[in-house]
């Protein structure tokens, strides 16, 4: 019997008696000793290390503002858009509960996009993390998704085209793609069926996979510790004395109130954006989408919200004339893991692997490569613990090599990122397709340079 | 433990047997649910033609019309536009409407106008890339997209761009034509959408 060995809940004052109870029935000091009092977090994160609990944050927000949304909206494609407007109008704080959801839903992209610029910057994802960063990437993927289906919703016309032009990227898929693009729509075009399927999915499929993830990803986390801007384990030097980690402080109370500063400057940030500019000139809520969704007419420039636009600019940039490029691009990558992987199996798989693919490339459109050009921008992410080799994580400690490549690709993304918010014009596409060979470079190249990079020793202990 | 279970064969038989089982009616139980997403019968019956009278529309000028969900066009082509679609046979990818005869062009309209008459265009204004709709850039003048433009359609979303018979420019994101739907004339000002039988 587990329960009467354990001692009574102490130091809660009047409430030592009332959790005393709970916990002989649930393990509630377990719980809060693992992952808050006990749970040891290397001594010296910095500034990059308030994004996840922020994350967490703004996911309370949005799940939060999105329930009481969906008291007063009609997933209908005749109401859809009256009701939103309603909603901003009518409904006694309506309008605060939707800008801090539609300001919420920006936030989080910038929240996890600087959280994943942080794992690139300490090698957060390399071994024995790879798991936390795959549960992250799938998180993200729940995010693009949840983002996707929720600009439906309103029923404008960004909302009306630009998932007219999503769901018709999996009609370019070979064979099965028009019947797959009409299941996913439900009808021939977008109509109402699609609206309330994605009313569905929005506020309740991938709602409920996300927070799972969110719960996956905590739990790896904890199970094999966080990392820290020197890139080195702090459990390889635990007191003898206590056993844990000597360069570790207690998550509560050292990061519990190190976050609620950060959640509170966060939060100053997200009120004057949501108060004063919540529709950040355009980015966070697009001018068009305050017309409704009219299925005849395009509007005359059309760009998906910002944290889509560089996947956005790749799909954009695959043209005719750049598959010869694609082309070249995979020979050479194909000659370089030729040279140096060194079994005869994996040069021949490679050999076969690159004619498939430039088969595919001289049979499929371009519109199909520009499809999987997009998904794999994306995917690519997932191979990141595999793909770097150095025998460091810390950009710290890191040469010249990764700090210029990381560099290039941050600034690859942001170019291609502003591209995708532009209207074409023939030299923007030149400059995507160039930024497009640079951001597959970054990966596609990494098992070279970040081995070949001239590093700095790790230190033993954490520094400053 | 005995040292040796009798048991163990029987036992494995059964876990795969009631595995297998269990997987096929979960697998069967999917069945409605994979379907329940395809279009309901109501929206297959919406597919219906639709007529257009074209008698105001005056030359150069362009209409839409709803047929399925979609926007079709009928632009009346002036002698000017005619032309510019016998200048620019080299600048489309497929001229003579060959890819996909069946899904994109009927044989009616396989000629060098893509049309039955002339003078009357009718495409689906639905871009064969990602399902934007183009819009009309029918003034010959220099564009952002295109110094020599000669008239056609421009598409916002990827950059494409069709001529005035809808035919796809070449080296862009849409790799097709514009859909020529199935039509035929009732009379001189009066056209139906998504028929083509003969008779009546």
């Amino acid at each position: 019997m587990a329960a009467t060995e354990k001692q009574p809940v102490t130091g809660a004052g009047p409430f030592n008696g009332i959790l005393t109870w709970v916990d002989r029935r649930f393990p509630l000091i377990q719980l809060w000793r693992e992952h808050l009092s006990e749970y040891y977090a290397p001594k010296n994160f910095n500034f990059w290390y308030y994004f996840g609990s922020l994350a967490i944050v703004v996911l309370a927000i949005q799940i939060v503002t999105g329930i009481f949304l969906v008291m007063h909206y009609k997933p209908d494609a005749a109401q859809a858009f009256a009701s939103v407007e309603y909603i901003m109008r009518d409904v006694p704080g309506g309008w605060i509960i939707r800008y801090l959801h539609s300001t919420g839903a920006s936030a989080f992209f910038i929240v996890v996009y600087l959280h994943m610029f942080r794992g690139l910057l300490y090698g957060s994802y390399r071994q024995p993390r790879e798991l936390i960063w795959i549960f992250g990437m799938v998180i993200y993927l729940c995010l693009m998704a949840e983002a996707f289906f929720g600009y439906l919703l309103p029923w404008g016309q960004m909302s009306y085209w630009g998932a007219q032009v999503i769901v018709n990227l999996f009609d370019a898929v070979p064979l099965i793609g028009p019947d797959l693009a009409l299941w996913i729509r439900g009808d021939y075009v977008v109509s109402d069926a699609t609206l309330n399927r994605f009313f569905s999915f929005h506020v309740i499929a991938i709602p409920l996979v996300l927070l799972g993830l969110v719960a996956a990803h905590i739990m790896a986390l904890h199970e094999v510790g966080s990392n820290n801007p020197d890139g080195i384990e702090i459990k390889k030097h635990k007191d003898p004395q206590t056993g844990h980690p000597r360069d570790g402080i207690p998550f509560h109370p050292y990061y519990t109130v190190k976050d609620t500063l950060g959640v509170a400057v966060f939060l100053i940030v997200f009120a004057v954006i949501m108060f004063f500019m919540p529709e950040f000139g355009g980015y966070f809520l697009e001018y068009n989408n305050f017309i409704p969704a009219d299925p005849l007419k395009t509007p005359s420039h059309i760009a998906p919200v910002w944290y889509f636009t560089p996947y956005y600019s790749i799909l954009r940039a695959t043209t005719e004339d750049f598959m010869w490029v694609l082309a070249a691009a995979a020979i050479a990558l194909a000659a370089l893991i030729v040279l140096s992987v060194k079994s005869a199996r994996g040069k021949i798989g490679t050999a076969a692997g690159t004619a498939v693919l430039l088969a595919g490339f001289s049979t499929l459109d371009p519109k199909v490569w520009g499809v999987v050009l997009m998904g794999v921008a994306v995917l690519i992410f997932f191979f990141l613990p595999w793909l770097d080799r150095s025998p460091v994580k810390s950009i710290r400690y890191r040469g010249n090599l990764y700090k210029s490549a990381l560099a290039v690709f941050v600034i690859a993304f942001v170019v291609l990122g502003y591209f995708g918010t532009q209207p074409v014009t023939t030299a923007g596409t030149v400059v995507s397709q160039i930024f497009t060979l640079v951001y597959f470079a970054f990966f596609a190249l990494m098992p070279w340079y970040s081995r070949m990079d001239k590093t700095r020793p790790e230190p033993d202990r954490v520094t400053g | 433990m005995a040292e040796k279970d009798p048991d163990q064969g029987k036992r494995r038989f059964l876990v795969a047997a009631t595995s297998v089982a269990g997987g096929v009616a979960t697998g069967a139980v999917g069945v409605p649910f994979v379907a329940s997403m395809l279009p309901s019968e109501r929206a297959k019956a919406a597919g219906a033609p639709v007529e257009a009278d074209i008698s105001a529309l005056a030359p150069g000028e362009m209409m839409r019309v709803e047929w399925r969900g979609k926007p079709v066009w009928i632009v009346r082509r002036t002698r000017d536009m005619l032309e510019s679609v016998k200048t620019v046979v080299d600048k489309v990818a497929d001229p003579r409407s060959e890819r996909k005869p069946g899904e994109l062009t009927p044989p009616y309209a396989r000629n060098e106008y893509r049309s039955i008459k002339p003078e009357y265009l009718i495409v689906v204004g639905i871009c064969t890339h990602l399902g934007c709709s183009p819009v009309d850039k029918f003034r010959s003048q220099p564009e952002s997209f295109d110094p020599d433009w000669k008239g056609g359609f421009y598409c916002p979303c990827h950059g494409s761009l069709f001529d005035l018979a809808g035919r796809v420019y070449k080296n862009k994101p849409a790799p097709d034509n514009l859909v020529v739907p199935p039509h035929k004339y009732l009379s001189d000002t009066r056209i139906v959408i998504g028929d083509d039988t003969k008779g009546a």
